[in-house]
């Protein structure tokens, strides 16, 4: 362990950064952008196909929703970016010119969407009917009971998979080396190479990656205990899961 | 709107490229399913030992694990495993580095999984069990291989079995270094022929077919182990 040499991280990999510390830095910069932005996408995309799931009376939307779930949860992540990156634009000729940036985001964001579509589901089914009942009967309409009474109780419930959901979606992101976005682990591959220091480079990726990590889960938690009401616990068996 | 040659969906492509991919994906995914079921149960029971000295290194390996994205243990492995071990392979260790590095680190990684899911499942188990084993002067040893184990592990069967799809979908990471699976050969077919979109969209429905008809199957034993209990 002796003959480790960390002053790599101050060389000059002779491109956009003057040293291999700040392009890591911006790679760090990238994978927190890509996880957020899909992040974002995924809680839009995955509340939506998760709600229209337990609607009453509408066994079409609720197929739909189901199909969107199967699809996204069976392909595996890396294939939802190749098709992305090269099948959609080819058919799609909107798409054509999209920064690989955009389509790992909207990939990523896709592909959580349906874990999100499945937790959002099992929260609102966590609760007991008499909620529902009980925003009828006061007049809501159905657009009503779910935004008063419904979905603020079922969000609590998922904070705990939702968190390990985030953290899913920051440890994906480093798919996206696969075509070639400036992120983490793509640092790590190129830096391994040009400056044959491994360990080094793999060490601070990882740790950077811990770090991330780590934030989300104490932010999580934060955000738990400040919305958390008194009295009212519910167990959820919210899906979780996956890597 | 681009023309898709269907011609490219025949049997010479298939057998000439995917199938050797797909064997080797089916293969990781047993052997890390199988390794990481042992591993996993062995550090499940080390944190639920008692004794911290077990307790401590078992946790540290299991959250270490799983707050590293699969790709960076993948590149971890593949940079590590010393060039003595692949020799210890002859001829089959120079030409399959990769694939080799590929199922220790696929065996290391999954058994971080399988032992939160081993540690659940031996926790799901009723303390009288234990006592009873214990009351007809069963050792530690036996009453784990005996008593709690058996059950865990059926408990957990559809859990043990939906983190084996989902391995199988993590086996196209492999990608990151090269190794051969079903991805690569369709990438490489699609790129022999030049027709990257035709085998990507195959890929696709491929993985899709397989995790469906795979995930349905587990939910029917889920229901048949629910009448059972």
């Amino acid at each position: 362990m002796g003959n480790w040499d960390w002053q790599v991280f101050l060389q000059d990999p002779g491109g956009e950064y003057p040293s291999y510390l700040q392009w890591m830095l911006s790679a760090w910069g990238w994978t927190v952008s890509v996880a957020l932005l899909a992040l974002i996408v995924a809680l839009v995309l995955g509340s939506l196909i998760g709600i229209i799931r337990t609607l009453p009376d509408s066994p079409w939307l609720v197929r739909f929703g189901n199909a969107w779930v199967e699809l996204f949860r069976n392909i595996p992540l890396l294939v939802q970016i190749f098709l992305w990156y090269h099948v959609i634009p080819a058919l799609i000729p909107a798409m054509k010119g999209v920064p690989s940036f955009i389509l790992v985001v909207l990939a990523l964001g896709f592909f959580t969407s349906a874990r999100i579509a499945e937790q959002v589901r099992s929260g609102i089914q966590a609760l007991p009917k008499g909620q529902r009942y009980a925003g009828m009967a006061v007049g809501f309409t159905t657009a009503q009971y779910y935004r008063y009474v419904i979905l603020p109780m079922a969000y609590r419930i998922i904070i705990p998979p939702l968190t390990s959901e985030t953290m899913n979606i920051f440890k994906n992101s480093s798919v996206a080396f696969a075509v070639s976005v400036a992120e983490l682990t793509m640092f790590a591959m190129q830096a391994q190479e040009e400056t044959s220091r491994g360990i080094e480079v793999y060490l601070a990726v990882t740790a950077c990656y811990v770090v991330s990590a780590l934030a989300i889960n104490r932010l999580m938690a934060f955000i738990e205990k400040k919305t958390r009401v008194p009295g009212f616990i519910v167990s959820a068996s919210a899906g979780g899961g996956g890597h | 709107m681009m023309n898709l040659d269907l011609s490219f969906y025949n049997w010479d492509v298939i057998s000439n490229f995917v199938v050797k991919g797909f064997y080797f994906s089916i293969m990781l995914t047993i052997v890390a399913t199988i390794g990481g079921v042992i591993f996993g149960t062995l550090l499940a029971l080390m944190r639920l030992s008692g004794k911290k000295w077990l307790d401590a290194p078992a946790a540290l390996y299991v959250n270490g694990m799983r707050s590293i994205p699969l790709v960076m243990v993948i590149l971890w492995f593949f940079l590590l495993v010393p060039a003595s071990f692949y020799a210890l392979f002859g001829s089959v260790g120079s030409n399959y580095r990769s694939e080799i590095s590929a199922v220790i680190t696929f065996v290391a990684f999954e058994a971080a999984y399988f032992s939160e899911i081993m540690r659940a499942g031996i926790q799901s188990i009723p303390r009288g069990q234990v006592n009873a084993g214990q009351a007809v002067g069963m050792t530690y040893g036996q009453n784990m291989r005996l008593i709690v184990l058996p059950q865990a592990f059926r408990n957990m069967l559809p859990v043990l079995l939906t983190q084996t799809i989902i391995l199988f979908q993590d086996t196209s990471l492999v990608y990151a270094i090269g190794a051969y699976d079903m991805l690569k050969g369709f990438e490489t077919a699609g790129k022999n022929f030049g027709r990257p979109i035709e085998a990507y969209l195959l890929a696709a429905v491929v993985y899709f077919v397989m995790c469906y008809a795979l995930s349905w199957l587990v939910k029917r034993l889920h229901k048949k182990i629910a009448i059972i209990r």
